[in-house]
């Protein structure tokens, strides 16, 4: 675990709410889908999480300061993990899925969960291996939730998380697809889970991750004419106007925080 | 109801839309129509039926009917559209959202304690099972999970098994009740509020308690709870086998239930389907023992399961897990034991000494003293955590409960901030009315009223 360390000044100082552009490289609309580790061997990830007390460096306590301060990002773990569920499910996948290093670009271990960073491309064969394998047998899939990172390094910001549940082998696996903002299309998993239908609408409804093979990708919780995907982070918030001489509550990431 | 105004006029006239013209032209509620590629749809707000489509109507089979979204029997604004031809199901959609109220996202503009408070809210018969489960990935993502208290531990098995049996009272009387059953309704309901008794004892609230916190507890137990618990204890085995003696033979209850919505283990595991309705098809899968947290490894219970699958197997696997409920909940009884209910890093506990005054529940006099007039440094740190709160090291954590309908998963991530940055809740009742259509398909209408109450979904949870 890397603390948040060495923040700075954010010399644009528009924006309080953590939208921007990306601090180095990078192309916010979709650069380097398919190249190396963008995320260096030392495990942080340049971004620009905007920060008052948890920055280092200039001593601003008052929450308006605006400070950036990097969101940092889990590396790479090495093998052998050190943790056995997470071996058991890389060395069986390793065994029966030739592929494994082009279809993951990462595998991390962080508090006994293993995640497993995908190639959209690959998706679909991982996971038809990952069901069906007498050797990992994740019969179930527990959860699919859409994550949005602005500030992801790759440009890749939206990414589609899968909780899997081996009910056989009583493990969990974590797979993670991200895709960029201007391209978000990954396959979908119903085809393998039926159960992924209703969690990618939602995902496609609050994120604008698109599922391309889902049999009907509408909207699940806001109405059908809605516009936007409210769950991203740069989605315009509503403040709450007040009965007094025409005040008005600011939205809640305009207000002021500390985090 | 609205009765239609229209001038009016023929079909032929206005190919695209109109209304309905009965021959004698009579009628109060004519329903209006448009014409699509699978044919003439019609729409009816009233009336008579055989007024509204006519003698000579012959595509009259395929009737595409509206249930909800406030229908008694829907647990919520759930709104099921419904293709029948006379009395059969032939489609079965699902549609849902209507309660959708941004907890998630809510959730990331507050610390991580507040978050709490919109948490117990999402699926509202079972708050504690929220709390916990959001408590536990929290701890997890802080690494202390092997730092919270002993009686803390307890404690929250304790409430969470008392609501388990709340939460299944009410699918009994809910369920009960849209079969017409109303003894069943009034025996659920009865029980339910000795439950609440106790629940409002032990936590001040009802509902929504916001009761388990990050690091253990809002409070420790009050005094007289033990004794209150361990009465409810001796009472509740006699309800149990009164709903026995009044349901589980009763032939009308037995009609409507057995060989009805029949779902087995594959097409639950392929649906996402967990909780007693998996249980039901005969696969014994109860996170607290395949998975177990809170130490329920410790505890002696056993996870009752039927071979049958169908809606009065899961009505006999929630009755049976009341009895098992109870069990765990005496074992907590006997367990409790003096301690503290909070994790003791200071930098993570809420300051807040709580206790009964003058005027109701507050921050303890002696607490306020102490911060007020003797330690400044208490006072600072006090404010400190309760308007910025605690930082949480980045990374992203899933932890998964047994709820009383299922698998409750929360998919925590942390930017490093005092803030969430994303809280997922894998909802049991959202992913289990996935599952509707497979029960419902090919049954009768008044079978879908019964594979709805039979899942037992709770809209608070499934929009969120």
């Amino acid at each position: 675990m890397t603390p948040p360390d060495g923040g700075s000044l954010d010399e644009s100082g528009a924006t309080a709410n953590g939208s921007g552009e990306l601090v180095d490289g990078g192309n916010p609309d979709g650069g380097n889908p398919d190249g190396g580790n963008p995320y260096g061997g030392n495990g942080v990830r340049p971004g620009r999480r905007h920060d008052a007390f948890g920055s280092g460096g200039t001593g601003d306590t008052s929450g308006f300061g605006r400070l950036v301060a990097p969101a940092p990002v889990l590396a790479a773990s090495e093998r052998p993990f050190g943790d056995s569920d997470a071996d058991a499910v890389y060395d069986a996948l390793e065994r029966v899925f030739p592929q494994l290093g082009d279809a993951v670009e990462r595998a991390v271990v962080d508090r006994g969960e293993l995640t497993l960073h995908v190639r959209r491309e690959s998706l679909p064969a991982l996971a038809q291996t990952l069901r069906d394998d007498p050797g990992l047998r994740f019969e179930l899939l527990s959860s699919l939730s859409g994550v949005d990172y602005p500030d992801d390094i790759t440009g890749r910001r939206l990414h589609s998380v899968v909780h899997l549940t081996s009910m056989t082998y009583r493990r969990r696996l974590r797979l993670e697809v991200s895709v960029a903002d201007a391209d978000p299309t990954l396959p979908s998993l119903t085809s393998v889970w039926p159960t992924a239908d209703w969690h990618e609408r939602e995902a496609y409804d609050l994120f604008g991750i698109v599922y391309t093979g889902h049999p009907g990708l509408t909207r699940i919780m806001m109405p059908d004419d809605w516009i936007g995907h409210p769950q991203r982070k740069d989605y315009p918030l509503g403040g709450i106007p007040v009965d007094y001489k025409g005040a008005t509550v600011p939205p809640p990431d305009e207000r002021r925080s500390y985090s | 109801m609205t009765p239609s105004t229209s001038a009016p006029h023929t079909s032929t006239a206005q190919p695209t839309n109109g209304t309905a013209q009965p021959t004698d032209g009579s009628s109060a509620y004519e329903a209006g129509f448009t014409e699509s590629a699978a044919g003439r749809v019609y729409t009816v707000t009233g009336g008579d039926w055989e007024e509204i489509l006519g003698a000579g109507e012959q595509d009259a089979e395929r009737i595409v009917v509206n249930m909800g979204p406030q229908h008694p029997s829907t647990h919520g604004v759930l709104r099921l559209v419904l293709e029948i031809e006379g009395e059969t199901v032939t489609e079965t959609r699902l549609v849902i959202g209507y309660l959708h109220t941004g907890i998630e996202k809510s959730c990331e503009y507050r610390t991580w304690t507040q978050a709490v408070t919109f948490l117990t809210r999402a699926d509202y018969l079972s708050p504690l099972y929220n709390e916990a489960a959001y408590c536990l990935s929290v701890e997890k993502l802080l690494g202390i999970t092997d730092d919270i208290p002993e009686r803390a531990t307890v404690i929250r098995v304790l409430v969470m098994e008392l609501q388990r049996i709340s939460s299944h009272l009410v699918w009994l009387a809910t369920g009960g009740m849209e079969l017409g059953a109303t003894t069943a309704m009034i025996f659920g309901f009865r029980e339910r509020e000795k439950i609440l008794d106790l629940l409002e004892l032990i936590t001040g609230l009802r509902m929504n308690h916001a009761f388990i916190r990050p690091g253990g507890l809002a409070q420790d137990l009050p005094d007289g709870t033990e004794r209150a618990i361990r009465e409810f204890l001796v009472d509740m085995p006699k309800r149990i086998r009164e709903y026995h003696r009044l349901l589980t033979g009763q032939p009308i209850w037995k009609a409507r239930m057995v060989d009805v919505n029949v779902l087995d283990a594959a097409g639950c595991i392929a649906l996402g389907v967990t909780g007693p309705v998996l249980r039901a098809a005969g696969l014994p899968w109860d996170l607290r023992k395949t998975m177990p947290y809170c130490g329920y490894e410790t505890y002696e219970f056993d996870v009752p399961t039927a071979l049958e699958a169908d809606s009065f197997a899961r009505y006999l696997v929630r009755l049976e897990e009341m009895g098992e409920s109870l069990k765990i909940v005496e074992q907590c009884l006997d367990r409790l034991r003096p301690g503290p209910v909070m994790v003791a890093d200071k930098k993570i506990a809420w300051p807040a000494q709580l206790s009964i005054g003058a005027d109701g529940m507050g921050n303890s006099l002696a607490h306020i003293r102490n911060i007020m007039g003797t330690s400044m440094e208490a006072l600072i740190h006090h404010f400190k955590l309760v308007t910025e709160g605690f930082r949480v090291p980045p990374g992203q954590v899933y932890t998964q409960i047994e709820s009383p309908r299922g698998e409750l998963g929360y998919h925590v991530v942390s930017d490093g901030g005092t803030r969430p940055f994303r809280v997922h809740v894998r909802d049991p009742s959202f992913v289990n009315l996935q599952a509707v259509p497979a029960l419902t398909e090919g049954g009768q209408v008044a079978d879908v009223i019964v594979g709805v109450a039979s899942v037992d979904p709770v809209l608070g949870g499934v929009d969120r």
